[in-house]
């Protein structure tokens, strides 16, 4: 009886330990050392994996940042500190790039009206199937917060006006918000802008007036009043040069509908 | 000794009657998985190919040397998948250090292999077709690294056949609901259907 145990115990054991010792064998002689570096990287990345560098997680940007095929920078969501960390390991100049911050291109909210009543799913995806929306506005936010989910960060949060708000402190532009915005509302502007047009509708003036009392109506005062002409009217909807403005706040200042917004 | 027939029939066998991906379902994983565009799924290929013929070879000698003397025949589904996790784990090592090109191409492929079911299906079916009672059949080894070799064609075959209908299907247009994975699997099932045609040959 024992032997009937004890036969498979040991053969099982035997083989185990001859391979186990082996793959060690092998190693010690075959072996190839990983760099050290990619380890330490990957302990200075956020984590997060939100694939936002375009690599696969944060493991697959540390082996191309060792390799030389990317920056510290490539990874939008590390802050300063850790990108600075990052350029120590690699012994590299740390390749600044600018912050950015998400914002939202609506301000209807509970100011827009409905074009009908939605009893679906509570999702903006879901809503935006049925005739795009229950909003009379084809551009505007559903206000279902599938932004709010999407975040990793936590920096999205739904405002009693039935509009998202991004809090700049904590957005690290990954870009899942503008990935999950059935509607597109969401862009990444650079932190040093302050203003943006919080309207996406490019319907007639009018037409925006009727069904929400804080659009763009095209009354191009914004692109008058602009010392730098950094604001042009096109196509129904005030849009910034960034190229140009120096946050004068001219524009900001005049605008009817108040949907030139600061943060 | 058989005749050089006996061995052009395992292959044609294992290749095209019994293809291992499309008529007996082994090693769906990476037939789903790294079937995107045909140089991968070729790589891919050619890895199990190498790992099959080899695990035919390791699995054979230890179940004939060190199964059967022990009487421990029933323990083989758990020899088998410490050799082939053993060996495969070795050949990443080794070619790691001996050949980085190979690695580049092989390397990631080889640890998905690990996990394979096509290869340890394949140690286990030489086991039941070339053992008879506890007694190897004549040319039982031969054989068994022929059908390890024949397995891993075969699958090569079913890889770059789909990776390259695949690639064309990026072009169609596919409904949204059935982008991706749906359709692949579709596109599965049909060459499977159309594989069934082989199963009426005698050889």
């Amino acid at each position: 009886m024992m032997t009937q145990i004890l036969i498979p115990v040991v053969t099982m054991a035997a083989l185990g330990l001859t391979f186990g010792a082996g793959l060690a064998y092998a190693l010690k002689i075959f072996g190839i050392e990983v760099d050290p570096k990619t380890a330490l990287i990957i302990t200075k990345l956020p984590g997060a994996n939100c694939g936002a560098c375009g690599k696969a997680g944060c493991a697959g940007f540390a082996d191309a940042l060792v390799k030389g095929e990317a920056v510290p920078s490539g990874c939008p969501v590390t802050n300063s500190e850790a990108r600075k960390a990052i350029a120590e390991i690699l012994g590299i100049e740390d390749t600044l790039k600018l912050k950015q911050i998400a914002a939202v291109r609506c301000s209807g909210g509970n100011k827009a009206k409905d074009k009908y009543v939605y009893h679906g799913i509570k999702s903006c995806r879901a809503a935006s199937l049925v005739f795009g929306g229950y909003k009379a506005c084809a551009f505007g936010c559903l206000g279902f917060g599938d932004c709010v989910e999407v975040c990793p960060f936590d920096a999205i949060t739904m405002g009693d006006d039935g509009l998202p708000h991004v809090d700049p402190e904590r957005c690290t532009a990954c870009g899942n918000c503008v990935k999950a915005c059935p509607k597109g509302l969401f862009t990444l502007i650079a932190e040093k802008n302050v203003y943006y047009v919080a309207c996406s509708s490019t319907d007639p003036g009018g037409a925006k007036a009727k069904v929400c009392s804080a659009s763009c109506i095209a009354c191009k005062k914004c692109e008058k009043a602009c010392p730098v002409s950094a604001i042009k009217v096109d196509a129904n909807l005030s849009r910034f040069d960034y190229q140009k403005c120096q946050n004068i706040g001219k524009c900001f200042e005049v605008c009817p509908t108040k949907v030139i917004k600061k943060r | 000794m058989d005749s050089i027939s006996a061995y052009i029939s395992i292959i044609i066998s294992t290749v095209f009657i019994n293809n291992f991906i499309l008529s007996r379902f082994l090693g769906l994983c990476p037939f789903i998985g790294v079937s995107k565009s045909t140089g991968p799924a070729v790589s891919m290929g050619i890895a199990v190919t190498f790992v099959t013929t080899m695990a035919s070879i390791l699995t054979w000698t230890i179940y004939e040397f060190v199964l059967i003397p022990f009487g421990l025949e029933y323990l083989r589904t758990l020899t088998f998948i410490l050799v082939i996790a053993s060996f495969v784990q070795f050949a990443e090592i080794v070619i790691q250090k001996k050949s980085p090109a190979l690695y580049r191409v092989l390397g990631i492929y080889l640890a998905l292999i690990t996990t394979n079911c096509a290869v340890f299906g394949v140690a286990v079916l030489n086991i039941d077709m070339f053992f008879l009672h506890g007694k190897p059949l004549a040319g039982s080894f031969l054989k068994s690294v022929v059908q390890g070799f024949g397995a891993g064609a075969g699958f090569t075959l079913a890889m770059l056949l789909m990776s390259g209908i695949r690639e064309r299907l990026e072009f169609a247009e596919v409904p949204r609901c059935m982008k991706d994975a749906p359709i692949t699997f579709i596109v599965a099932s049909l060459m499977s259907l159309a594989f069934l045609g082989f199963s009426g040959f005698k050889i």
